[in-house]
């Protein structure tokens, strides 16, 4: 049991929380491991909160309820820290990850006396720079990669290119500006 | 050999599908199970498969088409959920009754009311008296498997009866989780070419279809659909062998779980039988005599290799997630203790569980392994009919 690394994110309704965790799903199953991904379902609409999951283990899972005690949370909007109880659960020895412009120096006192691990990246501004559009996802699933270690790093770039190259070949540009994102998130992501 | 891959419930059962190529799909989407036939018309569309493809404007019309094709001698399937399937209702018998094999992937949700999209077993507990055979499976790779197998039970000829490949909504459906593939040639020789005995489009044999049925015959019609149901046990036993012999993944009438030397069981359905096995091996790992079984053919329902599974255990707890409404258990508990009449003397409690789609954790059922364990001290049972999980 304790070798499940056991993932929450949130996010609002149309940000791609979703997506994200079943991309880490996808990049954890190419190397080999046992994985879960699965939103928690409800009356969505865009904007509104939204959770989703991940379990990834080396042995075969068969847990299937929700997470209640995540070895790591994933903030995809820094808004709801203020409105939903993110770090619910969240174990002292784990981490959280807030997409946002601040500092974790910031963000940690906003935490509810959470006294783990706190990193922050500012998704907006790498995938503005790399994509020249908002999706948070991209950048935040390779800030989690870094931050959770569930896969090596290079591996992970590699699987993610050959993925990109046969989601988006006829659109090549797409393919540049999402792994110059993957890369510059992985150096950006700093915590405390 | 097969292909390891990731997908949802959904996606694994419209790529059996795929793999099947069955001659007719006739559906009408409904939540949780809509991307089944989202996916399927995808493939027909691309020209994967050689299915005619019906899109219908409601479950009843869906059944309707179904019967209408199976009859003609086609192959078909479908997939619905919850109010979907009891739209469905009338024609579910007709389809039974005919003796049509069709396949329908029916994705586990409440029934309405008050309206909720979540899981629960509330939608096909009720069509359990329908004469369909229905098959549960834990995870995505049992949805696959048992979709492939219920062609083959289905179509056998000793059966001759329509299959339900019943699984969670949202937790199985929706959730990605490591599978093994079937070839699609392993899949296609599985479940062979589709030779009907009897069909409309005969142009050899003559049939009548979906008469009116009077009293001179009608009873004697009813027998030998009960008969085919009983017959259906053996076959899915054979089905599920040479499937084992494909795959190597076992599958009988249900599975028990650490069972060997266990004094306290549990007996449920569905995904919630993996949760139940974690706190199985936690229990286990202090010395605690605990198992589980869950059930994979509730129609129909193996009487007395039940009997014979859960014969000399100290307490069993049955879990349903559906109410029955009698006013003394679910639908699960009920055919268990009527099972166990004057063969076994075995304490068995009910739990209602995760009614609506109210979340499973190990910690409930830690609950009920605790119970049983108290019961199985002192021998007595403080309370038969239970609640797990609820607030009050």
């Amino acid at each position: 049991m304790s070798k499940v690394v056991e993932i929450r994110w949130h996010g609002r309704g149309g940000q791609g929380a979703k997506t994200a965790s079943l991309l880490l799903a996808d990049a954890a199953f190419n190397t080999g491991k046992y994985i879960q991904g699965f939103p928690e379902y409800g009356p969505e609409r865009m904007g509104a909160p939204i959770t989703a999951y991940n379990r990834i283990s080396d042995e075969p899972i068969t847990v299937h309820s929700n997470i209640y005690e995540p070895g790591y949370v994933v903030v995809v909007d820094e808004t709801l820290i203020d409105s939903v109880a993110v770090t619910a659960g969240l174990k002292d020895d784990g981490a959280i990850i807030v997409n946002t412009a601040k500092s974790p120096e910031e963000i940690a006192p906003k935490l509810r006396g959470y006294n783990g691990k706190v990193y922050t990246i500012d998704a907006r501004k790498i995938s503005v720079e790399c994509l020249g559009k908002y999706f948070p996802n991209t950048p935040m699933l390779a800030a989690t990669i870094k931050v959770t270690g569930v896969m090596d790093p290079d591996e992970f770039i590699k699987d993610m290119e050959a993925s990109f190259k046969h989601k988006f070949a006829s659109k090549p540009q797409v393919i540049e500006g999402n792994m110059k994102a993957l890369k510059m998130s992985m150096e950006e992501v700093k915590g405390i | 050999m097969g292909k390891r891959d990731r997908l949802s419930g959904n996606e694994a059962v419209a790529v059996a599908m795929r793999q099947i190529n069955p001659d007719v799909v006739a559906a009408f989407p409904i939540t949780p199970s809509t991307e089944v036939p989202q996916y399927f018309a995808a493939f027909a569309n691309d020209g994967l498969v050689d299915t005619e493809f019906v899109p219908v404007e409601s479950e009843h019309s869906a059944m309707s088409a179904c019967i209408g094709a199976e009859a003609a001698g086609a192959r078909t399937m479908t997939a619905t959920s919850a109010n979907g399937l009891a739209y469905m209702w009338e024609m579910l018998y007709i389809a039974a009754s005919s003796r049509l094999p069709i396949v329908l992937a029916a994705v586990n949700r409440a029934l309405s009311g008050p309206i909720n999209i979540h899981n629960d077993h509330s939608d096909t507990m009720g069509a359990r008296d329908s004469g369909w055979v229905q098959l549960y499976g834990e995870t995505n790779q049992e949805a696959y498997d048992n979709f492939i197998m219920a062609v083959k039970i289905a179509e056998h000829p000793d059966v001759c009866l329509p299959v339900m490949d019943c699984y969670d909504g949202f937790i199985t459906s929706h959730s990605v989780e490591v599978i093994e593939l079937l070839d699609d040639q392993d899949v296609k020789n599985f479940v062979g070419e589709y030779k009907p005995k009897a069909y409309l489009n005969n142009p050899n044999g003559k049939v009548s279809m979906g008469p009116l049925d009077m009293p001179a015959y009608y009873f004697e019609h009813k027998r030998q659909q009960a008969e085919a149901m009983k017959n259906a046990k053996r076959v899915i036993l054979e089905v599920s062998e040479e499937f084992y012999k494909l795959t190597g993944r076992k599958y009988g009438l249900f599975e028990e779980y650490k069972m060997e030397d266990a004094e306290v069981a549990i007996v449920l359905l569905n995904s919630t039988a993996g949760t139940a096995k974690a706190v199985v091996d936690e229990l286990r790992s202090k010395g605690v005599k605990a198992g589980l079984i869950k059930i994979r053919v509730f129609r129909p329902f193996p009487v007395d290799e039940i009997v014979a599974a859960l014969k000399g255990l100290k307490a069993v707890a049955v879990m349903d997630k559906a109410d029955g409404f009698n006013g003394a258990g679910g639908p699960l508990f009920t055919d268990i203790t009527s099972a166990l009449y004057g063969k076994a003397d075995v304490k068995v409690i009910n739990y209602i569980y995760g009614l609506g789609g109210r979340d499973v954790r190990t910690d409930d059922i830690e609950v009920v392994y605790d119970e049983l364990l108290k019961i199985a001290e002192t021998g007595s049972v403080k309370s038969v009919y239970n609640y797990l999980g609820i607030k009050e």
